[in-house]
């Protein structure tokens, strides 16, 4: 079966040529990343410690896992907080940079100012900044402000009035109060919806403009199935992005934890029972959203 | 009524709100620079005073001035933010080329394994990087490759190596994201023009440089600046990897209340922290500023998606 090198054409020939073009990331990826994780499960399962010319592991089974959950006594509560804040976000985010994208790829005046300002929040993400916001007295009152304003009971009541379903009010309340993080996890996500927005082939809405179809109906018709891959780009984003972004609780414990207090095997076990959480949760959204998303091809 | 004033009244009633919107939004991201910008002008006085917004009672130029130069150098803001700009420029350029010759890989050939390989791409987006951060940092402590160097392996924490190796083979931080990026570029490139240089005569590496990478500069553009933005921002793998390295920038702000004496009030370090914020965002501001234009074309001629 195996052919001669020689005898192949010049297109298979280039194409064994691709190996070479991302051999950098090959050797990367046994070297800085298979390895380590491999490394990470033996830790672990262990016991870590620092002798004069190098380190040694003591196998101890599965005792870091039962420290993590059943001695630790922050653990369970930031795991649980950490994941259902992050699945409270994500329609949040979605709908959020959706509806900005679409107002931003309409024409109007001083649009590109409008996309300047928008995409801030993407180089204004930085750890250093959220650690010191945490103690900034103006941070606060501005915080305090913001809630105030957003979840007044009578908002509130008004929506209550319209007899809305009250876990649906419950839920707008929650997110408005939290708009400064919505706008700054939305940035990534309005960017790649923006893209796609402006993919669309106009000639499909002049064709539907003629066919007399509403506003309304283009939306449902072209616009939402055209864009519908990327709600699944942008859901796995943020999923991803919330998971390891700065200022999240359970990932600057487990920091705390390794470099503050040196305790390896036991922030190791906790990463990696967070790495299958986000794993089966990335697997189980996916494959629902997967199921009502539309390809052109 | 005439539909077509109806039909402009529609339009012109959509423009009102959606330019509320567009503003109120705008200045909800705005908000908090322009409130970090006031506090650096306060005294402590003038954060109680709740009448006080935007700006202070005494104000006077001289003041802010000297407070300014006050926070600068006990940040010692010179020397740590030209390191931070060397060091991220070098990771970003590094992260710059291997990204897009890995990205150029993937977007124009058919290898076998290749759905497979590009799978791992985005496999290394999603795990947290807290998890390898441990074993890497043991490696690049003692670090032999794995066995395959001689000697008994070479400390590289505190040096450039460890973000020069992870960038320059695709898998530092957020490293998928850009090969993702690069990739779904060079799909979208015709073949013709390939292989009108291949029927011309132009080698390989000829038709990516002549060829290729012209069309690709203003997603160049977009690689480098998140990457140089994030490289910037970063304390995560700076602080496990940079361990009594130099001196940079995110970590002369982290210890910046740490300069002052103890009993500083908690109104005066607010103040100090914002002066330091203020200071460590300019950078990042005024390279946005240049490369803007073609941040914003770039998405709107390519786009990210292809």
């Amino acid at each position: 079966m195996k052919k001669n090198f020689f005898k192949l054409s010049l297109k298979q020939k280039q194409n064994y040529a691709g190996y070479l073009w991302i051999s950098p990331f090959i050797i990367g990826f046994i070297f800085f990343f298979l390895a380590p994780m491999i490394q990470s499960f033996l830790f672990s399962v262990s016991e870590l410690k620092f002798t004069p010319d190098g380190y040694e592991l003591n196998f101890v089974g599965m005792q870091n896992f039962v420290y993590a959950v059943t001695v630790d006594p922050n653990f369970n509560q930031y795991f649980t907080e950490t994941i259902l804040g992050v699945l409270v976000n994500i329609p949040a985010v979605i709908m959020f940079s959706f509806f900005v994208a679409s107002l931003l790829n309409q024409k109007f005046k001083g649009r590109t100012v409008a996309r300047i300002i928008f995409f801030l929040p993407v180089i204004l993400t930085a750890g250093v900044l959220h650690q010191l916001e945490v103690e900034d007295l103006m941070h606060l009152t501005m915080q305090d402000e913001g809630s105030v304003m957003l979840s007044a009971a009578m908002v509130r009541d008004f929506l209550l009035d319209m007899s809305l379903p009250q876990v649906l009010i419950d839920y707008v309340i929650l997110a408005a109060g939290n708009i400064p993080q919505l706008i700054e996890y939305s940035a990534i996500p309005i960017l790649i919806f923006l893209a796609g927005l402006q993919s669309i082939p106009s000639h499909l809405y002049e064709c539907a403009t003629i066919e007399g179809a509403t506003g309304w109906e283009t939306f449902w018709k072209i616009t939402f199935p055209l864009v519908s891959p990327l709600f699944l780009t942008n859901i796995i984003f943020i999923i991803v992005y919330s998971f390891t972004a700065p200022g999240n609780t359970l990932v600057d414990y487990i920091y705390s934890l390794t470099w503050g207090r040196g305790i390896f095997g036991v922030s190791v076990a906790m990463s990696l029972m967070y790495f299958l959480a986000i794993s089966i949760i990335l697997v189980v959204v996916g494959l629902i959203v997967e199921r009502n998303v539309f390809y052109m091809e | 009524m005439n539909l077509v004033i109806k039909k402009r009244l529609n339009d012109i009633s959509w423009a009102a709100v959606r330019g509320v919107l567009i503003i109120g939004l705008c200045f909800l991201i705005v908000y908090p620079l322009f409130i970090k910008f006031a506090t650096t002008l306060m005294t402590e006085k003038d954060i109680f005073d709740r009448t006080v917004r935007w700006v202070p009672r005494n104000f006077s130029i001289s003041r802010v001035a000297n407070h300014y130069l006050e926070v600068a150098q006990n940040m010692n803001y010179l020397r740590a933010s030209l390191n931070s700009l060397l060091f991220s420029l070098a990771i970003s350029v590094c992260q710059l080329i291997s990204c897009t010759v890995i990205g150029y890989g993937f977007g124009r050939f058919d290898f076998k394994g290749k759905g497979i390989l590009f799978g791992l791409v985005i496999f290394t987006l999603v795990v947290p990087p807290q998890m390898i951060a441990i074993p890497l940092f043991l490696n690049f402590r003692y670090f032999d490759l794995y066995g395959l160097l001689p000697g008994d392996g070479f400390n590289l924490i505190g040096t450039f190596w460890p973000f020069l190796l992870t960038a320059l083979t695709g898998t530092g931080s957020r490293n998928g994201l850009f090969i993702y990026i690069a990739r779904q570029h060079f799909r979208g490139m015709p073949r013709a023009l390939e292989e009108s240089a291949y029927i011309d005569g132009a080698g390989q590496l000829r038709t990516f440089f002549t060829i290729m990478l012209p069309g690709a500069i203003p997603i160049m553009v977009v690689i480098f600046l998140f990457s140089f933005v994030w490289q910037w921002n970063d304390i995560f793998f700076t602080s496990v990897f940079m361990r009594g390295g130099m001196p940079l920038l995110p970590f002369s702000l982290q210890h910046l209340t740490g300069q002052y004496h103890w009993s500083i009030s908690e109104e005066f370090k607010t103040i100090v922290n914002n002066t330091g914020m203020i200071l460590f965002i300019i950078p990042l501001l005024l390279i946005y500023v240049f490369l803007q234009r073609y941040f914003i074309e770039s998405i709107e001629r390519t786009g990210i998606v292809g």
